[in-house]
């Protein structure tokens, strides 16, 4: 009884073994006929690695004979190891300076991400000039009747320490100030939103893509937060996210840049940041 | 098999099954040690411990904000919560008709199995509405602007209270039941009242049970993150009145570990060591206490 039992699931065995080896094998039947082989390394921006993963996994799921390997480092380092040649593609989130940009490397605008300044639909204020909401968001400026609303000390609301929206909020506004301390932190865009919803007095910051009617979106110089007028440059919260490839790169790195701009790439993209191809 | 070796492998399963927690409690601990303790020794414990500055992202790494906002917000819940369920569970052990047990009670239990973010969503909606409400309507001229936004110790005190309603009314209840029927039977027949005989005689007796309802509900209050965070505000900075935003140690953890990376990730994993040292050391400290109230009981 005990040996039949035994042979049974020995028999099992073989056939999900053989089963096995059969799927594999047709795996690589295809696997090959794609031809393209490699190594991708991209280095540089944290705000731009997220991003990175999830097209290089996309990537990966159709030329699965390339590695894309991306970590970050900093979009200063990025654009060193362009320059070096240590990475592939070296990525940024800010525009080269100009003595960066005597490097001689090529720059593919890959996406744009864009930060709304929202506020209680019951706020008066409509319009803030850059220099204004680095001053609500760093404590210079701590009543809204300074910026000729209702009578009431300013809510900063923000995101936590680490994140993008954070990061690229602090990069674009503040440059070297510090958020006020005693800002109330949410760990989510949907919490900053119910925090500013449930108070006349306070002022947050998502990312566009989050915008609905249940906040007031804030025009900034003028400028309203939308994604033409981030791609347009006239909306100055907003940042782009760029490719740096030295010359000549390799085979399967045409081919990752190739598909990140593709209609396919782009489609990751606009899960969380701007399009830059329609 | 005969039934020797049965009995021997099922004492077996059960001895696995009892040293299941032991060893995840090591596991847990070991990690949390392994990956925290570097950046402990490397900032130093004294400014770590002591540090009033928090900016991971520049690699200042100070906790005292969130260990003073963890034990505010801790002791506030006690404060609060403690007295109304222990006279809850007095009621209910003393005076509560069977009618009125079956509705408090279900109520009771339907409480602890409200998940912590409801608490929380009802925190941030309620509770901080109506005390913002007090703050700008009638302690505006005290209070300063950074505290009247609603985001405060007391929010969270309140929702942490109510929290731990369930476990300090159970098991307080427990232990009144449990005070052996010859205590009350003797107090009432030399003449007191039945206030006086609660007061004198069963809630002593009962002592040693009611701290361990209120550790346990102490060991609620410290845990708890979710409903914490969305009611405290999360600021990292010493709060210094009821009215102040305040971040503890475990929403410290939650609100960064999303997009922490690098000496971020270990910061955070070092709160967690202290989180679990100050957790060890309170049940260590209450357990002493509880043994103490039975031998004097």
């Amino acid at each position: 009884m005990l040996i039949f039992r035994g042979s049974k699931i020995a028999l099992l065995l073989v056939v999900i073994m053989v089963a096995a080896i059969a799927s594999t094998g047709c795996g690589g039947e295809k696997d090959s006929g794609t031809g393209l082989s490699g190594t991708v390394k991209i280095a540089g921006s944290t705000s731009v690695q997220p991003l990175g993963e999830e097209l290089a996994e996309a990537f990966m799921d159709q030329y699965p004979d390339v590695n894309v390997n991306v970590q970050g480092g900093g979009s200063s380092a990025g654009i060193e190891t362009a320059k070096t040649g240590t990475a592939d593609i070296g990525t940024t989130s800010r525009e080269l300076k100009d003595e960066e940009k005597g490097y001689g490397l090529t720059e593919t605008i890959v996406a744009k991400d864009g930060i709304a300044i929202v506020t209680n639909n019951e706020n008066k204020v409509t319009d803030l000039t850059m220099e204004q909401v680095a001053k609500i968001f760093s404590g210079d400026i701590k009543n809204w009747k300074e910026v000729g609303s209702q009578d009431g000390p300013i809510t900063v609301v923000v995101r936590e320490e680490g994140s993008g929206t954070r990061g690229a909020f602090e990069e674009i506004v503040l440059g070297n100030a510090k958020i006020i301390d005693t800002a109330i932190v949410q760990n989510a865009t949907g919490a900053v939103k119910t925090a500013v919803t449930k108070d006349v007095n306070a002022i947050g910051f998502i990312s566009l893509g989050s915008i609905d009617s249940a906040v007031k979106t804030i025009t900034v110089d003028g400028s309203e937060p939308s994604e033409e007028n981030v791609i347009n440059g006239s909306y100055k919260i907003s940042r782009p996210f760029i490719f740096l490839t030295a010359n000549e790169p390799s085979e399967a790195t045409e081919e990752f840049i190739k598909f990140v701009l593709s209609n396919e790439g782009q489609d990751i993209v606009s899960e969380e940041y701007i399009r830059v191809n329609n | 098999m005969n039934y020797k070796t049965k009995e021997k492998i099922y004492e077996k399963i059960l001895l696995i099954s009892a040293f299941f927690s032991v060893i995840t409690i090591i596991l847990i601990g070991g990690f949390v040690f392994k990956e925290g303790f570097p950046t402990i020794s490397k900032i130093g414990l004294i400014d770590f411990l002591l540090g009033k500055e928090w900016y991971p992202t520049k690699g200042v790494f100070g906790i005292f904000p969130m260990i003073v906002g963890t034990f505010a917000v801790t002791i506030g819940a006690l404060i609060l919560g403690v007295p109304l369920g222990v006279a809850t569970a007095i009621f209910l052990a003393e005076f509560a008709p069977a009618r009125v047990c079956r509705i408090i009670r279900p109520a009771v239990e339907l409480l602890a199995g409200i998940p912590s973010v409801v608490y929380g969503l009802f925190g941030m909606v309620i509770v901080n509405q109506i005390i913002m409400h007090i703050e700008r309507t009638y302690l505006a001229g005290i209070l300063k602007p950074e505290y009247q936004r609603g985001y405060s110790v007391l929010s969270a005190s309140i929702i942490l209270a109510i929290m731990i309603l369930p476990t300090v009314i159970n098991i307080s209840e427990d232990a009144i039941r449990s005070v052996p029927r010859e205590y009350k039977e003797a107090s009432l027949a030399l003449g007191a009242t039945d206030w006086q005989t609660i007061y004198k005689v069963l809630v002593p007796a009962a002592s040693s049970g009611i701290i361990a309802a209120v550790v346990l509900g102490m060991g609620r209050a410290l845990g708890e993150t979710m409903a914490v965070i969305m009611v405290a505000g999360n600021t990292a900075i010493v709060p210094d009145s009821i009215f102040a935003p305040v971040r503890t140690l475990t929403g410290n953890i939650a609100i960064e570990m999303g997009y922490a990376a690098g000496d971020h990730v270990n910061a955070l994993f070092a709160t967690g060591i202290v989180l679990f040292v100050i957790i060890m050391v309170l049940n260590t400290v209450a357990t002493y206490i509880a043994k103490r109230g039975v031998s004097q009981g």
